[in-house]
């Protein structure tokens, strides 16, 4: 490994824009970053990998001055580098898009693009025209940001940097919000970025995205660097290895028979109490005993409101949610738990778990029912911490106990706990939006395994993620959500990924 | 310079330590406030704190008199800490405690000059229902038209103000009275009277019910779903909705709960040591009981340390206006800083303070 690392820091000696020399960031109990070293080139194209809780998010918080290194130091373009705020490091060319966009849905495009920036040009509109069309980021500076795709809110967020001329453009986790389409259009933009002389530093999962874009890639583990390779030599297989440290095994094919109808959807209308949310419109599906029904979608078009109407939070007609031939459209969540219908929401921390709780408190959350972990409304404490328990062991979730806050774990830990919760709870039926968002590699493997041990042992699961590839490989049958209607349900087997992202882009035509 | 740096995990010892160091700061603060007044800061920080309970003279008025002011204080903000916990703000308990003292003794009255030892009780009851139904005002007008409950609760305070002045003045007022304002005094009224069970300790009905209400409330929040319920709504209320709590059926039970115990207290008020109902017999416990529950971190001991402490400020406050000529005004202002600083300090508990070294941005 060692001498590998030499090897690739000597074919990329152009020219260093910024190196980062043992940086170590220490928070109480955890040290995010430990003794980190790398270095970016001028025009290079570097990944930054790892599972959550790596420290990825802190050393980029470093780079754009939201965070002071404890030691180490920063070097940019041959000057010490040491931003105390986010100015102060867009000043000296570095440009970051986060991965939740920070924009203003009642101003347009232009009025957004003028309150993230230090100076403004004196004709914004032109400069944004201008900068859209070099780089063929199709942008009306004129047109309100709540009306535009994830896609288009990118691009804001895209040419809001590009008007400073970074240098270094950080981008976190771009693609999470992107069909195909526009995933493609992206890349061109930062390939010609790049052969202009800009650096980038890509943060991503996706590790064939990473594979086609990425000059370089640096992996952390644990706060540390343990290793570093060229992606488009190594298999997005062996590059996972490395991010986890252990070998993986990919699930295994399994065989769907479809049994009994459990869930039926009728003609599900639904209008969104969000003012910019989506509303459903005549959702219909079957459900059936042993099925893994994937919902594709690009965020946004109405996943958090299907989820809610399945769940209960939001009512609905009665016929509209019969499971397992009860009308429950009109009954609240405990009423579908207690009937088998259990739902794991997509934001982890605040819908599925209560952050400051514990983690015995958060079992409670949606065991108290199913579970009887109440007497006549008395809380059967010890009961309640050996369920929580339970789930810990059972789904490997790495935390000191069940007295923990829920807040402490990392995404992916919590996100085992919140999709074990239910899952030992023995659904008839779990719907769960987004499974594996924002989750390590071993931790979405593990997540998928369980879903797909749930549905071999008859239950129905409907599994609604952007994350295509996931859907690929955990669906037997297969709709797309766009502008809150569902498609037609089809067998997963033999849908193109190309007919896929026709289908998501169905509202917002791709650019 | 100072810098805020967050914590991992909120900090248990500064969950204890801010109230000691906000009483701190108010001390300092307070003493400064008197010293400009032209008072000597130390004697008026000894005769708040300290006289009351261990001066040879006073403390055998004052320390009953603890028990008197503090149990009322104890008792409304125990209540209020559970709506307060769920992000449902009732600011209107002055106005509840009020509504529960007309009812209360509007019952007593009924009776008189009957004797029974279940008028006292029949009076207990109307004094929770009267606090219960004001407070069903705010919470029916939010859960129907999504009222903000913080205004609508407040502004019937004064609504409940011109209730009871109306009522002083007319349909309880003493017939016997020769036209004076303000009922008959329910303490020479034995089957209505709300008397001190142990002499000289300042112990009445309200006191016993208020170390009730720190056990269910603790046992509440600690041990049943409710408490539970009412705890995860205040953190996440998108979580607490995914749980299946009703948002309409929290407001109504915690504006209920704080309702009815308000009324109460204004029952064992009204029927013990003030007496009579009169135009001005609410002192603004309702509202003190507010800082109360912050103060106490709305944990139910907590409430009822800082309960005891208010009172102390109450007593001792009264005592210096008097022996130091401090205007009163300063002692509500003393008692504002009491929250003042402990809303400041809270930041440390969350938050930890770095001093930065080098040169500021």
């Amino acid at each position: 490994m060692q001498s590998a690392v030499q090897t690739l820091g000597d074919r990329f000696r152009v020219a260093a824009l910024l190196t980062l020399d043992s940086l170590t960031k220490a928070y109480p109990g955890v040290v995010a970053n430990d003794d980190v070293s790398f270095e970016i080139g001028v025009g290079e194209v570097h990944a930054l990998l790892g599972e959550n809780g790596a420290g990825k998010s802190t050393l980029v918080k470093m780079i754009y001055g939201l965070v002071r290194p404890d030691s180490g130091t920063m070097t940019f373009d041959g000057a010490a580098f040491t931003p105390t705020d986010p100015r102060a490091s867009r000043a000296a060319g570095v440009g970051m898009v986060f991965q939740h966009f920070s924009l203003f849905e009642a101003l347009s495009v232009a009025e957004n693009i003028a309150l993230g920036m230090d100076e403004t040009p004196p004709d914004l509109s032109l400069s944004i025209r201008n900068v859209s069309q070099e780089y063929g980021l199709a942008l009306d500076p004129d047109r309100l940001v709540g009306d535009l795709s994830a896609g288009e809110r990118q691009r804001v967020e895209i040419v809001r940097c590009l008007l400073q001329n970074p240098r270094l453009l950080v981008m976190d986790e771009p693609t999470s919000v992107l069909t195909p389409q526009e995933v493609g259009t992206l890349f061109q933009t930062l390939r010609k970025l790049r052969a202009e002389g800009t650096s980038i530093l890509y943060i991503s999962h996706k590790l064939e995205e990473i594979r086609q874009l990425c000059d370089r890639a640096t992996i952390l583990r644990r706060g540390k660097v343990v290793g570093s390779c060229i992606p488009a030599e190594e298999s997005a297989r062996s590059i996972a290895e490395m991010m986890v440290g252990a070998e993986l095994t990919p699930p295994v094919g399994r065989v769907y028979s479809p049994g009994e109808v459990l869930l039926s959807v009728t003609q599900l209308n639904q209008t969104s109490a969000d003012a910019f949310g989506t509303s459903l419109k005549d959702v219909s599906f079957d459900l059936h005993a042993g099925e893994v029904l994937g919902i594709a979608g690009v965020a946004g078009n109405g996943q958090d409101e299907l989820l809610a109407a399945l769940s209960g939070e939001v009512r609905a007609q009665p016929g509209a949610v019969v499971m397992k031939g009860e009308s429950v459209g009109d009954h609240g969540p405990n009423h579908r738990r207690m009937r088998g219908l259990l739902t794991a929401p997509e934001e982890r921390l605040g819908h599925a778990a209560a952050p400051d709780m514990s983690l015995t408190e958060n079992a409670l959350l949606t065991g108290w029912g199913r579970q009887r972990l109440h007497n006549r409304g008395f809380i059967k404490w010890t009961s309640t911490a050996n369920f929580a328990r339970a789930v810990i062991e059972r789904f490997d979730v790495r935390t000191p106990g069940p007295a923990n806050a829920a807040k402490s774990l990392s995404g992916g830990n919590l996100q085992k706990f919140v999709i074990g919760r239910e899952i030992l709870q023995s659904p008839d039926v779990l719907v769960v939006n987004q499974p594996t968002w924002g989750v390590d590699a071993a931790a979405a493997a593990d997540i998928r395994a369980a879903i797909l041990e749930l549905a071999d042992q008859g239950a129905g699961v409907v599994v609604i993620s952007q994350d295509l590839d996931e859907l690929m490989e955990i669906s037997d049958t297969f709709a797309v959500l766009a502008g809150g209607r569902l498609s037609p349900v089809q067998p997963a087997s033999g849908v193109t990924v190309e007919e896929i992202g026709l289908l998501m882009g169905g509202t917002h035509a791709a650019a | 310079m100072l810098r805020l740096e967050p914590r991992a995990e909120p900090s248990r010892l500064m969950t204890a330590l801010t109230p000691l160091i906000a009483v701190t700061a108010t001390m300092i603060a307070g003493g400064i406030l008197f010293w400009l007044l032209g008072k000597n800061p130390f004697e008026a920080i000894r005769i708040i704190f300290w006289d009351p309970i261990f001066d040879e003279n006073l403390s055998s008025y004052a320390r009953p008199q603890l028990l008197v002011k503090a149990a009322p204080l104890i008792l409304i903000a125990l209540g209020l800490s559970l709506g307060f916990r769920a992000g449902i703000w009732n600011i209107g308990a002055e106005g509840q405690f009020i509504m529960g003292a007309i009812f209360g003794a509007g019952v007593g009255l009924a009776f008189y000059p009957a004797d029974s030892v279940f008028i006292f009780p029949l009076m207990i009851i109307a004094g929770a229902i009267g606090g219960f139904l004001w407070a069903m005002i705010p919470a029916i007008l939010k859960t129907q038209f999504n009222t903000n409950e913080i205004l609508v609760s407040l502004l019937l305070v004064y609504v409940a103000e011109f209730i009871l002045a109306s009522m002083s003045l007319g349909l309880l007022r003493n017939p016997e009275g020769a036209g004076f304002p303000g009922s008959r005094n329910l303490r020479s009224y034995e089957s209505a009277h709300n008397a001190e069970l142990i002499t000289n300790t300042g112990i009445h009905w309200g006191v016993i019910t208020a170390v009730f209400a720190l056990v269910a409330i603790y046992v509440l929040l600690q041990r049943h779903m409710i408490g539970y319920q009412i705890r995860l709504a205040g953190q996440a209320a998108r979580a607490a909705r995914f749980s299946g709590v009703s948002p309409n059926w929290l407001i109504i039970t915690c504006l209920g709960i704080s309702g009815g115990i308000a009324g109460l207290a204004g029952m064992f008020e009204v029927s013990g040591p003030s007496g009579q109902i009169s135009i001005d017999f609410n002192v603004g416990y309702g509202f003190t009981a507010i800082i109360v529950a912050f103060l106490g971190r709305l944990n139910p001991i907590g409430i009822t340390l800082a309960g005891l402490l208010l009172a102390l400020t109450y007593i001792g406050g009264e005592l210096a206006s008097f022996q130091l000529g401090l205007p009163s005004a300063a002692i509500q202002a003393f008692q504002g800083m009491l929250l003042f600083f402990l809303l400041a300090t809270d930041v440390l508990i969350n938050f930890r303070i770095r001093w930065r070294h080098g040169v500021a941005a």
